[in-house]
């Protein structure tokens, strides 16, 4: 039987990590669907799953395929899926299921250039807003975005992490280049991966109550066929997970959905600072830009450019602190990414004008260059510059 | 006074246990299912054949979509989950698939099931995907106050047909036999026993068994066809014909002639899990119990 | 006896004698258990439940033949029937 952690060195694409990822953190059920540029993810998952004890099924469309990561979560299995644009906007409907019954489980979007069909074999970064916002109604929820098959091996286990401790859908937000780019991925002994289990319900069966705040908010999680005897609905409920149809009950439940991971920020809200001490200039970047943004702040120093970078490992919820403790000491952010605005306006919200913010971005279907961006550098550091 | 007596005469000296009732969240009943609805008769033979089935209830789940039938899961005293609008079935396929000990019921309606969700239905079919699938069929979208479904007759009057439907509906047994269900029957609410024995026989046994209901909405679609509730059920009583094995190409449900009732298809076939683990999980063999 | 469809051995098989029961509460007063109950067991009542609905009054209670058939009929949960033992020397003449 092949081992469940694949320890050792390896030469993988991103996609190929994320399965990996995925399998080390636990997860054993994939429900999919075949999508440039995410299709492999599915394929390793075919491959892998059952020899480690899992299921692999291929849905007749991502909306059924988001549709059984759940029901496959309720009954206590770690459960992902993978997309990409057209199928990510297919999975929102549910995706607001998972976030309204608290359901661990974690989506994969390996984004193209949209929109609708736009650039399938492409990568670009215009999903972001989608990620956060997609869904109807107010909620909210985890996305992380890494930049390179390391990290997408390593982002998709904080992604199950992150999924079973608060009990919310985690996105992972990469994009076409990462996907399918082969470069080293070193996965570590299985001992010495982090790997969270969800809490799950315990005591009397009789007083449980399936959405009864527990620790940092998160209600303990009974599985079908436990003997809790369960109801969950997409409705608005209380504690007991009954509906009831009240603007107090939608604000209590609401609330508590948004608390909990408000109030665990420090705990979700990765990023990573480069040169950030005596940078004059922030790039902020996330997934495939980080790499743009690398090259482009060596080339910025080489001129003698004080450029740093805040790369977000989570983007959503959006990493507030870091950008504001920068807002007061820098003289410009640049937004590097591949669309035509969406993180780019948190960054200028939590700037609050105390500095200029300007984005380097396009259309997608391509990297953006460091020159574009160094160029962008320049810009910025001209008296009254505009992007 | 003379009330109090005649109900005391009615009761089992003051509290009244239905024999469901141990099935039953009833805290939550009277259930929100407007008086004559054929939802209460079809969940109530759905839970009697749960019982007569004799699985172990602990480990069986409802599942519902979105509309009044898929408010079913929320009275079930059962793991229970209503889930989103058509959706019930790939939500079902992942509970069964990640945990192939549990016995799940899909209790929905027919728009939830076969418009909105017509695509899961028959690939869940196909796939002979072991679940159960109740339906209930009372031709039209209730929830929302009576529009037209894909089971909706021809001519039919609905808020979206104020002239009649144009179309023509599903034959829902043909279709599920089509795609591939291995277990087939469609009864109404008047043959509670049939229909409780035809759960009962679906619970216990592999595959992908597809029951459907014939059940009267009379607020939404019998008020507007001019059927009172009681010629609903009288239809059903005088113009149902039962013939088991039937073949389903004869099941049109409206039309002329009578509506055919029976178990028509009980077939074995291996199911998704079991030739899943056939070919991928050999392993799991000896513990391979659905 | 009011049948669909009379059973060949309708003569030779003994009835059963039940005892129904109305959760009154719970019935929404469709009348689907008054209008098939098969021994007219059931009727029509004057007075109303705590919902202002009508629950059907038990006015034939000794016919009750525990045939569950108002049971399985009820959309509400709101009626059922519970069989009576039957003493040997039980007076068959007067339930049937
Ligand atoms: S609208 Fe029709 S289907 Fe819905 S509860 Fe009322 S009678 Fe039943
Ligand atoms: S059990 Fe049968 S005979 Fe007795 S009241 Fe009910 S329907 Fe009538
Ligand atoms: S069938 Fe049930 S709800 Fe209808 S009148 Fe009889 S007891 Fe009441």
């Amino acid at each position: 039987m092949p081992p469940v952690v694949l320890t050792g060195e390896h030469y993988m694409t991103g996609d190929e990590a994320i399965a990996e990822g995925a399998i080390a953190a636990g997860c054993r059920f994939f429900g999919g669907y075949p999508i440039t540029p995410a299709t492999e993810v599915a394929e390793r998952m075919a491959h892998r799953l059952p020899g480690v004890g899992g299921v692999f099924i291929q849905m007749e469309d991502e909306i059924a395929a988001m549709a059984s990561i759940i029901g496959a979560s309720c009954a206590g299995v770690k459960a992902m899926t993978s997309t990409s644009g057209p199928g990510f906007s297919l999975m929102m409907e549910n995706l607001g299921l998972a976030a309204i019954t608290e359901t661990p489980c974690v989506v994969v979007n390996v984004q193209r250039a949209g929109p609708s069909t736009g650039l399938p074999t492409q990568g670009a970064q215009g999903d972001m807003m989608q990620a956060r916002w997609g869904s109807h109604g107010d909620y909210s929820l985890i996305a992380l975005a890494p930049s390179t098959a390391q990290e997408a091996f390593h982002e998709t286990i904080r992604a199950f992490n992150l999924a079973e401790k608060y009990r919310v859908p985690v996105l992972v937000m990469t994009d076409e280049v990462v996907g399918h780019m082969s470069e080293r991925v070193v996965i570590p002994e299985a001992s010495k991966l982090n790997v969270i289990e969800r809490v799950k319900a315990r005591g009397r069966k009789d007083r449980y109550r399936p959405f009864e705040p527990g620790e940092n908010g998160v209600p303990p999680m009974a599985a079908a066929g436990e003997g809790y005897c369960v109801h969950v609905t997409g409705l608005t409920h209380d504690e007991r997970g009954y509906p009831v149809m009240t603007a107090e009950c939608q604000e209590s439940m609401q609330t508590r959905l948004f608390a909990k991971i408000e109030r665990n920020l420090d705990d979700i809200a990765l990023t990573r600072g480069f040169f950030l001490d005596d940078a004059e200039i922030v790039l902020v970047s996330y997934g495939v830009s980080v790499r743009t943004c690398r090259a482009a702040m060596e080339e910025a120093r080489a001129l003698g450019y004080k450029v740093g970078l805040l790369q977000l490992l989570t983007v959503w919820p959006f990493p507030e602190e870091a950008v504001r403790a920068l807002a007061g000491r820098v003289k410009a952010f640049i937004t590097v990414e591949i669309n035509l605005g969406q993180i780019s306006l948190e960054v200028e919200r939590l700037a609050a004008g105390l500095a200029p913010c300007f984005l380097a971005g396009h259309c997608g279907g391509t990297l953006i260059s460091p020159d574009a961006v160094v160029e962008a550098v320049k810009r910025a550091l001209k008296p009254g510059g505009k992007q | 006074m003379a009330q109090t007596a005649k109900k005391q005469d009615q009761t089992t000296g003051g509290f009244e246990h239905h024999p469901l009732d141990d099935l039953l969240r009833t805290d939550r009943i009277p259930h929100i299912w407007c008086p004559g609805c054929g939802i209460g008769p079809t969940f109530s033979a759905t839970l009697r054949g749960i019982l007569a089935s004799g699985v172990d209830l602990g480990s069986t789940v409802m599942v519902s979509g979105i509309g009044c039938s898929g408010r079913a899961a929320g009275y079930v005293k059962l793991d229970s989950y209503h889930t989103t609008h058509g959706r019930a079935i790939p939500f079902a396929t992942g509970m069964k698939l990640a945990n192939p000990k549990l016995n799940v019921v899909v209790f929905s309606g027919d728009g939830d099931l076969f418009a909105i969700g017509g695509n899961h239905f028959i690939h869940a079919a196909r796939r002979n995907m072991d679940l159960t699938v109740i339906c209930v069929n009372n031709l039209n979208y209730g929830m929302t106050g009576g529009q037209a479904a894909a089971t909706t007759p021809h001519m039919a009057k609905t808020t979206t047909t104020p002239k009649g439907n144009p179309e023509r509906p599903f034959n829902l047994p043909l279709l599920a036999f089509a795609a591939g269900a291995t277990f087939v029957a469609r009864w109404t609410v008047l043959h509670g026993r049939d229909l409780m024995e035809s759960v009962q026989a679906a619970m216990t046994r592999r595959g992908f068994s597809f029951i459907e209901v014939l059940a009267p909405c009379p607020i939404n679609y019998g008020r507007r066809n001019k059927e009172l509730p009681l010629v609903t059920l009288r239809n059903y009583q005088v113009n149902t014909i039962i013939k088991n094995e039937a073949s389903p190409a004869e099941l049109a449900a409206s039309g002329s002639g009578p509506i055919v009732l029976g178990r028509f298809v009980d077939e074995n076939r291996e199911s998704f899990l079991s030739q899943y683990d056939k070919t991928y999980r050999p392993q799991l063999a000896p513990a391979g119990k659905e | 006896m009011n049948y669909w469809r009379v059973p060949l051995d309708a003569e030779v098989i003994p009835l059963t004698r039940g005892q129904v029961h109305v959760v009154e509460d719970r019935c929404k007063g469709c009348g689907y258990c008054i209008a098939y109950c098969p021994k007219k067991v059931l009727a029509p009542s004057e007075h109303y439940n705590k919902k202002g609905y009508h629950p059907p009054l038990v006015a034939k209670p000794a016919d009750c033949v525990n045939c569950h058939y108002c049971e399985s009929i009820c959309p509400e949960f709101a009626i059922f029937s519970v069989e009576i033992p039957c003493s040997p020397d039980a007076d068959r003449k007067d339930a049937a």
